[in-house]
């Protein structure tokens, strides 16, 4: 068997938070933002993540490409860890994994034309093409894309929201990366262009066969775009399983109370179908629950839950629960 | 007599690059105790349509038409008309807590001004009043907590201060502008379990706006559908998922992806919302709609009855869509 394209493990990110009016001898106090996570992805698989804000989704995203410091072993196809990477190195391993962001208009430059925003990785990563050949490939990309080649000369402004999008997925695609990493990619964007930026996504991804981290609150956008998904919450990992099986037969409380407070749109199921209410609003990450993190707005938590701290466990479908049955998935 | 009855509203904008026609021609009735969704996505007019009827355009927007609150006009009405009206007949919470909520203030402080202002009660009355409010949202500890300041809470109980300011009067008419877009989705749902709780209870006509088809469908008995300004569709919120009858509708419903069904490819609609810089003089919706003909650039059928309490602009009948 062939090594995951990426296989991440015990990934932490903690960042160092002074309060104001703190004195300059005062330690800064520490915000882990990831605790421990581990998961692997092979070529060509969609790993969806979903979690409340302040789970820890972005900076997952950020730390698997350096773009905050974390601690852990991020192994690339079996053999580099990208961690250890100087900053020199990791310039091979950027082409390879590209990023496409939140907020279209705001990642893309508003001084440089749609085509140099193109343009730039190639120019970067391969400054022996000649112009001509940048050119071609920016030309050829923007079609691929949905975009007209005629319009390489404009600027960012002139395009709508779910356009810049597209022009952000050409920017990211044009190295010809092995990896994508999409955060929060149509949250912004209205649903009738939400679903073009999903179906263009999704065809990229069968064509190109890359595989994909797909960052979303929206869960039902997760759900229609991944092979696996895992749940985050207070930057642990509380199930990761495949998508069918985690939607249809979600184990650990969270996932099933996220599931629950989905709003269907109809009004016969939505108004059929049982919510799981949870009580109150994400802890704090500067000072988390003992034990299992979800314990505060747990409907099942026990004295354990305030101990220990649940491990992830299960094959294929796994969970993060004392009152979670790793092997048969059910709640004892 | 109709709670708000809204007749041909057009909104438009003087900027400059010309006139920005944001609502154009929308008709709507409301009665007591209903709960009207209105939907559609950014630049759809449904904000604007909301900031109309309470009088809260920007400088350069002008509106048009006619809006009847328990039939006395208050469309560009003086603030002596309106202003007793805000609050005590009609509130309105809006998408974000924390840039409607003043920072400065002591969550008391502005609670209590609301009661202070337009009922006359004294402070400690107010205050007194504010506390049970907060309770019937579900701020635990709201005694202690009214003393706090907005940022002190999260973003959740900012939108539960919200939304028991806007119910101090009981008004008879709330309107929600996206009230929970700004949230997690365990937190929207606390927060549409919440709604749904305090309008049965209260009893007031609501309306509430978003772009979220899903929040409609758990919530509103009737649905209205907006698109580049106008009403394309209104219809009892059943009917109106399980048969729409305007192609946008039809798009909008399944351009959705679903938690509780397993599809592939998505339906999409081509192309890209209206520019209302120009405002289509036809069927705003002609240039993405699959149905279009020649005619619908030139002109848009009327909003009309086709059944019970089902209304659809389009110059393409229903048999012609099947």
């Amino acid at each position: 068997m062939t090594a995951p394209l990426l296989d991440v493990r015990d990934l932490r990110v903690s960042f160092h938070i002074r309060r104001d009016g703190d004195m300059p001898w005062t330690k800064p106090r520490e915000l882990k933002a990831l605790n421990g996570v581990n998961f692997t992805l092979n070529a060509g698989e969609t790993l969806g993540i979903v979690g409340e804000s302040g789970c820890g989704k972005s900076t997952l995203a950020r730390a698997l490409i350096q773009m905050v410091p974390a601690t852990g072993k991020v192994i690339w196809q079996g053999q580099t860890d990208l961690l250890t990477l100087s900053p020199h190195q990791m310039l091979a391993y950027r082409s390879q994994v590209q990023m496409v962001f939140q907020d279209p208009l705001a990642s893309l430059n508003p001084r440089m034309s749609v085509g140099s925003i193109i343009a730039e990785p190639l120019r970067t990563h391969h400054p022996e093409l000649s112009q001509a050949q940048v050119k071609q490939r920016v030309q050829e990309m923007m079609e691929r894309v949905g975009l007209l080649p005629n319009q390489i000369n404009r600027y960012p402004h002139e395009f709508s929201g779910g356009q810049c999008q597209r022009i952000g997925i050409a920017r990211a695609l044009i190295v010809g990366p092995k990896l994508l990493i999409c955060d929060e990619p149509v949250s912004a964007l209205d649903v009738s262009i939400q679903a073009q930026v999903i179906n263009l996504l999704a065809e990229l991804q069968r064509d190109l066969g890359l595989a994909m981290i797909f960052i979303a609150h929206d869960l039902s956008v997760v759900k229609h775009i991944s092979d696996r998904v895992m749940v985050l919450y207070l930057g642990r990992t509380m199930e990761l399983a495949e998508s069918q099986a985690l939607f249809a037969h979600a184990a650990h409380p969270y996932t099933k109370a996220l599931l629950s407070a989905v709003p269907i749109p109809d009004p016969v199921k939505e108004r059929a179908k049982t919510m799981i209410p949870l009580e109150g609003d994400l802890p704090s990450p500067m000072a988390p629950p003992s034990g299992c993190v979800f314990r505060t707005r747990c409907p099942i938590s026990q004295d354990r839950c305030a101990r220990e701290v649940p491990a992830l466990l299960g094959i294929g479908h796994e969970v993060a629960c004392h009152r979670v049955n790793a092997a048969t998935l059910e709640t004892v | 007599m109709a709670l708000l009855d809204v007749k041909d509203l057009g909104v438009t904008f003087a900027t400059n690059d010309g006139t920005v026609t944001a609502v154009n021609g929308v008709s709507f009735s409301l009665e007591r105790g209903e709960t009207l969704g209105i939907v559609g996505e950014s630049g759809s007019g449904k904000s604007q349509l909301s900031f109309a009827i309470m009088g809260l355009l920007a400088k350069n927007g002008r509106a048009t038409g006619s809006v009847r609150f328990e039939g006395q006009e208050i469309l560009n009405a003086a603030p002596a008309v309106i202003n007793p009206l805000r609050a005590v007949h009609i509130s309105m919470v809006f998408q974000d807590p924390m840039t409607s909520l003043n920072p400065y203030m002591r969550v008391s402080d502005q609670m209590a001004e609301v009661l202070t202002h337009h009922k006359g009660m004294s402070k400690a009355d107010a205050v007194t009043a504010c506390v049970r409010m907060l309770d019937a949202v579900k701020i635990p500890d709201a005694k202690g907590r009214i003393r706090l300041y907005p940022h002190e809470f999260s973003g959740g109980m900012r939108q539960r201060v919200m939304i028991a300011m806007a119910l101090l009067c009981r008004p008879d008419l709330l309107i929600a502008d996206e009230p929970t877009t700004a949230l997690d989705v365990t937190v929207q749902a606390q927060i549409m379990a919440l709604l749904r709780e305090l309008q049965a209870e209260f009893g007031m006509a609501t309306i509430l706006i978003t772009h979220d088809l899903g929040v409609i469908a758990g919530f509103c008995r009737d649905v209205m559908v907006l698109y580049g300004g106008q009403v394309m569709e209104r219809a009892p919120v059943d009917p109106l998922f399980e048969t729409p009858s305007h192609p946008y509708t039809r798009g909008l419903i399944s351009a959705i992806p679903r938690v509780d069904t397993h599809g592939e490819t998505l339906v999409t609609i081509p192309g890209t919302p209206p520019n209302m810089l120009r405002a289509p003089k036809g069927c705003p919706f002609a240039p993405r709609c699959a149905y279009a003909g020649a005619d619908c650039d030139d002109h848009l059928a009327p909003l009309t009855a086709f059944a019970p309490g089902r209304l659809r602009a389009c110059n393409r009948s229903l048999e012609e869509l099947a």
